[in-house]
């Protein structure tokens, strides 16, 4: 899988109550959880996403809550992909079972800035920026993992017998 | 080759001799938890199967707690979805308002989970029941559907943090201040993707509510699971609730452990957690003069029947601090009918605070007692983050049910030994 876009930074501990706030917790429908998507940390985030952005981020991205709400809501604003130093684990599951292209890179992490245009190729685990010309590695998915996204998710590799 | 309690659950789980950290297994599932939030969405993933039953009626549990009673037409919505799911499906324990409390008290209260189960839910303080014995951990929506179709769900094998625990608490400390100090000592990500096992001398002198309440928060260190090695206080507690005969699985002597971390419980002080992250911990020597609008007791962390004899104790004959909305919750029907009886209600009503029905309510800001810009807040609650109970430029304290009693009678942050006098 190969993903293009803009990069939009946060740093370490961005937790499921900023990226969606529970008082909008009340639906479940994608574009209405979208129109949310990170308010309490930052609310220029919704007007300025684009289709196929990048988020990067520090340590334990999606911690606290279990809600899929979450990953659902950065998923549906046009979010291609996840660069973080490391995620919460119920957020890194939830992502892998609803789709959400999410990978592990610390160095990737650190050093790429806001808005620069990064280029990722998760299936031979190459992340290139390409407005400065870094390139970063990172470990491939296990076989189990990847037969998940493969299927386009956990309900879908059920479908389609994988279970 | 030698395993951790948890490892011990997954391998007899997964049809296997032995696990090692970092496998991926299939593990049969003994039970599958939703609420009102997060159960619509495992419906909607659910349907996608196109399958007339769940694959067994008696293994699904939905409780309608986070904005039940309803607290809006959309709340409303979400949980008539769950009802009529249920309904169809015939599952047995579905709880809806007058049955159900807070789903992390009621479970461990109705018998649902015992020793050497495995548990998922679709709520991130699935934790709480590693206080049994069990291996019981949060997931997402999709998890629970899959759960609720198959009876299975994935794991990543986790290693281990072993919290070895010494001594005995001291007046007015409990569980949360515990955890509160671990979780300050290690940081939110200190146990990520691994497991907590708590053990010790000192576990004989944690009752079931500081059990529950400390594995409860083992999710705010990024833990998959926090478990307690089971002794008679926990047979005790399960033979009480009529819970299925228990399994006791024990870590091998020489069990691989990331690390190990001494806890003497009988230097555990009232501690705090400062906004935004649970790991902000203080204790009274580093806190200040911090003043407070509102003060709620209860939730999934500490709405238990013991947690509110500890908060009615310093209450007593007390009146709550003027310009301080006092809130209690008691978390389940039980607790609030053993409260009534007990006299705490008279207690709390007299001391200047209201008691609401069992609900999650303010604890992630859904309703019953949001905070305004600028409002403060010291609650028993488990969360900090931005936001968490109300307008963004709220800010939260985390502590123990009495340090909350004790801070609703000064107004202003209170360790419970100053108001006792200890």
């Amino acid at each position: 899988m190969k993903y293009t876009g803009n990069v939009i930074k946060y740093g370490d501990n961005v937790d499921t109550d900023v990226i969606i706030p529970a008082r909008y917790l009340n639906t479940s429908d994608h574009k209405e959880l979208a129109a949310h998507c990170m308010e309490d940390l930052d609310k220029t985030f919704v007007a300025r996403v684009k289709q196929g952005d990048i988020i990067t981020a520090g340590l334990n991205f999606g911690c606290g809550s279990s809600r899929e709400h979450a990953p659902i809501a950065i998923k549906a604003s046009g979010v291609s992909l996840v660069i973080a130093k490391s995620f919460a684990r119920i957020f890194y599951r939830n992502a892998i079972n609803i789709g959400l292209a999410i990978v592990e890179c610390p160095a990737a992490a650190e050093e790429i800035s806001e808005g620069d245009t990064v280029e990722a190729d998760l299936d031979n685990g190459i992340i290139r920026n390409i407005t400065t010309g870094r390139e970063y590695r990172t470990a491939p998915f296990p076989e189990f993992v990847q037969k998940i996204i493969e299927n386009g998710g956990l309900m879908e590799s059920i479908v389609n017998g994988a279970f | 080759m030698a395993m951790t309690m948890t490892q011990k659950i997954l391998a007899a789980h997964s049809g296997r001799e032995s696990v090692s950290a970092g496998e991926l297994i299939l593990a049969d599932l003994d039970l599958v938890l939703g609420n009102d939030i997060t159960s619509p969405v495992a419906i909607k993933e659910f349907a996608k199967l196109g399958r007339d039953s769940v694959f067994d009626r008696n293994k699904i549990t939905m409780v309608m707690d986070h904005f039940a009673p309803n607290k809006d037409i959309k709340a409303a919505e979400q949980c008539k979805m769950c009802r009529d799911f249920c309904a169809e499906k015939d599952i047995t324990h579905f709880y809806d308002v007058g049955e159900m409390g807070i789903e992390h008290a009621l479970l461990p209260e109705k018998g649902l989970v015992t020793a050497g189960n495995v548990v998922i839910g679709a709520d991130s303080h699935t934790c709480t029941y590693g206080a049994l014995g069990a291996f019981s951990t949060g997931v997402g929506s999709t998890d629970m559907a899959c759960g609720m179709a198959t009876g299975k769900a994935w794991f990543k094998v986790p290693s281990a943090i072993k919290i070895e625990l010494t001594g005995s608490l001291r007046r007015y400390v409990s569980g949360k201040d515990v955890i509160l100090h671990l979780i300050g000592k290690i940081g939110v990500d200190g146990a990520l993707y691994r497991s907590m096992e708590f053990t010790g001398e000192g576990l004989a002198s944690l009752t079931m509510a500081d059990r529950l309440c400390i594995a409860n928060m083992a999710i705010e260190a990024g833990a998959k699971n926090g478990i307690f090695q089971v002794d008679d206080i926990t047979l005790g507690y399960i033979r009480e609730h009529g819970g299925a005969e228990p399994v006791i699985y024990k870590a091998d002597e020489d069990a691989d452990y990331d690390e190990v971390i001494n806890i003497d419980l009988s230097q555990t002080e009232p501690t705090v957690a400062f906004p935004h992250l649970p790991e902000n911990a203080r204790t009274f020597g580093e806190i200040g003069d911090i003043r407070i609008d509102q003060v709620v007791i209860g939730s999934c962390t500490n709405g238990r029947l013991e947690d509110l004899i500890s908060a009615a104790e310093i209450m007593k004959g007390r009146k709550a601090a003027k310009n301080v909305r006092v809130i209690v919750i008691p978390a389940t029907q039980q607790i609030y009918l053993d409260a009534m009886e007990m006299g705490l209600l008279r207690t709390f009503i007299e001391f200047g605070a209201v008691v609401s029905t069992p609900t999650c309510g303010p604890c992630l800001g859904g309703y019953m007692g949001i905070l305004a810009a600028g409002e403060r807040a010291l609650t028993t609650t488990n969360r900090n983050f931005v936001g968490r109970m109300g307008h963004p430029e709220s800010e939260v304290y985390l502590a123990s049910p009495a340090t909350a009693a004790a801070s609703a009678i000064t107004g202003r942050i209170t360790s419970p030994w100053e108001v006792m006098e200890i």
